[in-house]
């Protein structure tokens, strides 16, 4: 293998794992406090639409990100009223988002475009990637690493903040005790539904951060079903991280990773059929869920918060 | 003053019916509102998507027609739904099922005796989509792997060798280059019974019928029920779990399997444009008819029109056919919002009044 080559696949390794990571991340977050949310690939598909609704429209490419940011808030905050407030089925309110999302996403598509025709095959602003003097010069990792975008730089700070906002302060000691155990939480006089509701809808800005790097970065436009599973593969990836920032990364760079390889090999030119190549990051994707889970059932380690997926309320003992 | 839930003695029995009822007519006011919002006008619409989907015998049986796969799929997340196996694959395992019945159809309808071609279709369908369904169910049994995630991946891939297939090797050689494989031969079609309802409703209804008698009237069915119901008083009664996971995931994903077959031999006859979203819809299907049999088809029955009339108005209006999944989401989400009603009943306290005595009292 030579080095253009392996810096190649890097380049894209990252830029395919930016928004897997932004997903991945809002994910964590979410669940961290006990709140599953399986609508993670029906707000990717609405941030990622109205994203480039958006930025094309208002030709401001940051408006079109903060756009995707409401969004995904708002999209949360639903799935939040439900699961917090209405006690439902959090694995049925996460997969109504999910058809709802890409529905709507998918209707947005088809009507958003200039004078209301479709949105597929429009250009529009896109990050442009920007090398970040002298570490950009570096072998290997200068290309890869240090000439992306924005977005992908953001992530270098909000990866360590993130985990320190976990780890390290009272805030994420609070939404760790609430995910693990809500009615000792409560006792210690930390706001259950105050706090799910926070984190839900701060995961769902991250989450719609990654469908916009989908249409405003990585694949720079429309496409119907433009995350292709993406969602899901993030909350796989959630799993793989053991619910860990800093696990996510390494996560989302071998998903990345997965789509360079696939990406160069249909390039090189090759008799494997494009179908198969693209079940590939599926086919990962349950290897990894098996290797993972395996894992965990033989060293006896528990990654899950305790309490996910499970509503609260105060007055029911349980 | 603040407004609290609280939990009721009894169940409400009026609950059921009325909160779907309500949570369908909040969903149509949402769904007119959006419309409005990119002008289009809402009566018109949903007076389209009527007329084509209810209104008249063709335009009924039409809905018929996707009410087959619908509640077929339905029936078989429904069943793995009452043991809280959260089966999303229905959709691979209706590829599946239809890969193995078009097999038959285009390479094996030749050489058998031309009765035999239906029924191995049927069971060669039935077994793939059970195969597809059982890979997750036998990965959760044994490993504890997460099966949301399964069988969702397992679904992209299906469609993908679906699409693979006729496209690929399996294309028609005189089909110009358009994608889709040869039709099938006459020995492989389902029969039908009215426009293009074919035979498929049949199964649909046989399939209900032995799945309320399996779950009221078997051991199984029992042992089903007390799984979704409280798994640890299942394990402490000795069911065992595993077992029940592979054997409903076998079933559930032959049904699907079965519905895939029922597409490409009543419907389509030839592999072509199979996955459509069936098997996602067959979710909110079985939610809606809180997984009751004889729910699902009634309620497979209302999603088809759904579906129907959103390609009505896709036609008539140039409003994109997404319209149809945006409400069926919103159902699903309003559905979710009453359920607690069920359960609950609201309770306005009009002022703080810790005085007042409390059943449930302080030790734990």
């Amino acid at each position: 293998m030579n080095e253009a080559l392996v810096v190649s696949i890097l380049v894209i390794t990252i830029r395919a794992g930016t928004s897997l990571l932004y997903a991945t991340l809002g994910g964590i977050l979410n669940e961290r406090s006990g709140i599953l949310n399986l609508g993670m690939e029906g707000i990717m598909m609405m941030g990622a639409a109205t994203a480039f609704a958006v930025a094309y429209h208002s030709g401001v490419i940051w408006v079109g990100l903060g756009a995707a940011v409401l969004v995904g808030m708002l999209l949360a905050a639903i799935h939040a009223f439900l699961s917090i407030t209405m006690r439902a089925d959090q694995v049925v309110s996460g997969l109504a988002m999910t058809l709802f999302g890409t529905g709507l996403a998918s209707f947005m598509g088809q009507r958003l475009g200039p004078g209301g025709t479709t949105m597929v095959g429009l250009q529009g602003p896109s990050f442009q990637r920007i090398p970040i003097p002298l570490l950009s010069s570096l072998p290997f990792l200068g290309q890869s690493f240090f000439q992306q975008d924005v977005m992908t730089y953001a992530l270098y700070i909000l990866v360590p903040m993130l985990w320190f906002l976990l780890y390290r302060t009272q805030p994420g000691l609070h939404l760790r005790a609430v995910g693990e155990n809500p009615q000792a939480a409560d006792a210690m006089g930390v706001n259950v539904s105050a706090t799910r509701y926070l984190s839900t809808i701060l995961g769902g800005a991250l989450i719609g951060i990654g469908g916009a790097h989908l249409s405003l970065g990585y694949l720079q436009g429309w496409a119907d079903n433009i995350t292709g599973g993406r969602g899901w593969i993030a909350i796989a990836l959630i799993i793989f991280a053991t619910w860990d920032p800093l696990r996510a990364v390494v996560g989302a760079l071998l998903f990345g990773g997965i789509n360079a390889i696939q990406f160069r090999i249909q390039a090189a030119g090759t008799t494997i059929p494009a179908s198969f190549l693209n079940m590939m990051p599926y086919i990962f994707t349950i290897v990894v869920l098996v290797v993972i889970t395996w894992w965990e059932a033989i060293s006896k380690r528990v990654g899950a918060p305790a309490a996910l997926g499970t509503p609260y309320a105060r007055e029911e003992k349980r | 003053m603040s407004i609290v839930f609280e939990k009721r003695l009894v169940r409400a029995r009026w609950a059921p019916i009325l909160v779907p009822v309500i949570s369908i007519f909040l969903a149509l006011v949402f769904g007119a509102l959006l419309l409005m919002a990119f002008g289009i006008n809402p009566f018109e619409a949903y007076r389209v998507m009527l007329q084509g989907s209810l209104g008249g015998g063709y335009a009924i049986s039409e809905t018929l027609v996707k009410a087959i796969p619908l509640m077929l799929t339905g029936l078989g997340v429904s069943i793995a739904f009452r043991m809280l196996f959260w089966n999303i694959g229905a959709e691979g395992q209706l590829a599946m099922g239809g890969i193995a019945a078009s097999y038959v159809a285009l390479f094996l309808s030749d050489r058998l005796p031309a009765p035999l071609v239906l029924p191995l279709m049927a069971i060669l369908a039935i077994i793939a989509g059970a195969v597809w369904g059982g890979i997750p169910a036998f990965l959760k049994a044994f490993i504890g792997v997460n099966e949301i995630l399964t069988t969702l991946m397992m679904n992209y891939i299906a469609i993908l060798w679906v699409e693979y297939l006729y496209l690929g090797p399996w294309r028609d050689p005189a089909g110009y280059g358009f994608p889709g494989s040869a039709p099938f031969p006459e020995s492989a079609w389902l029969p039908r019974l009215t426009g293009r309802v074919h035979a498929g409703l049949i199964f649909a209804i046989v399939a209900a019928f032995l799945l309320w008698f399996i779950l009221t009237r078997t051991r199984w069915g029992y042992e089903i029920r007390v799984i979704g119901e409280n798994p640890r008083a299942a394990r402490y009664t000795g069911i065992d779990i595993g077992k029940n996971i592979l054997l409903v995931m076998l079933f559930s994903g032959g049904l699907a399997g079965l519905a895939g077959m029922a597409e490409v031999a009543g419907l389509t006859r030839r592999l072509y444009g199979l996955t459509v979203g069936y098997g996602y819809t067959a979710i909110i299907v079985a939610w809606l008819a809180s997984l009751n049999p004889w729910g699902v088809l009634l309620v497979a029955f209302l999603m088809a029109a759904l579906l129907v009339g959103g390609d009505q108005i896709q036609i008539a209006l140039q409003t994109p056919a997404a319209v149809a999944l945006v409400l069926q989401g919103a159902i699903l989400f309003f559905v979710l919002g009453g359920s607690i009603f069920i359960n609950y009943r609201i309770r306005v306290i009009r002022k703080a009044d810790s005085s007042q005595p409390s059943l449930e009292g302080g030790g734990q």
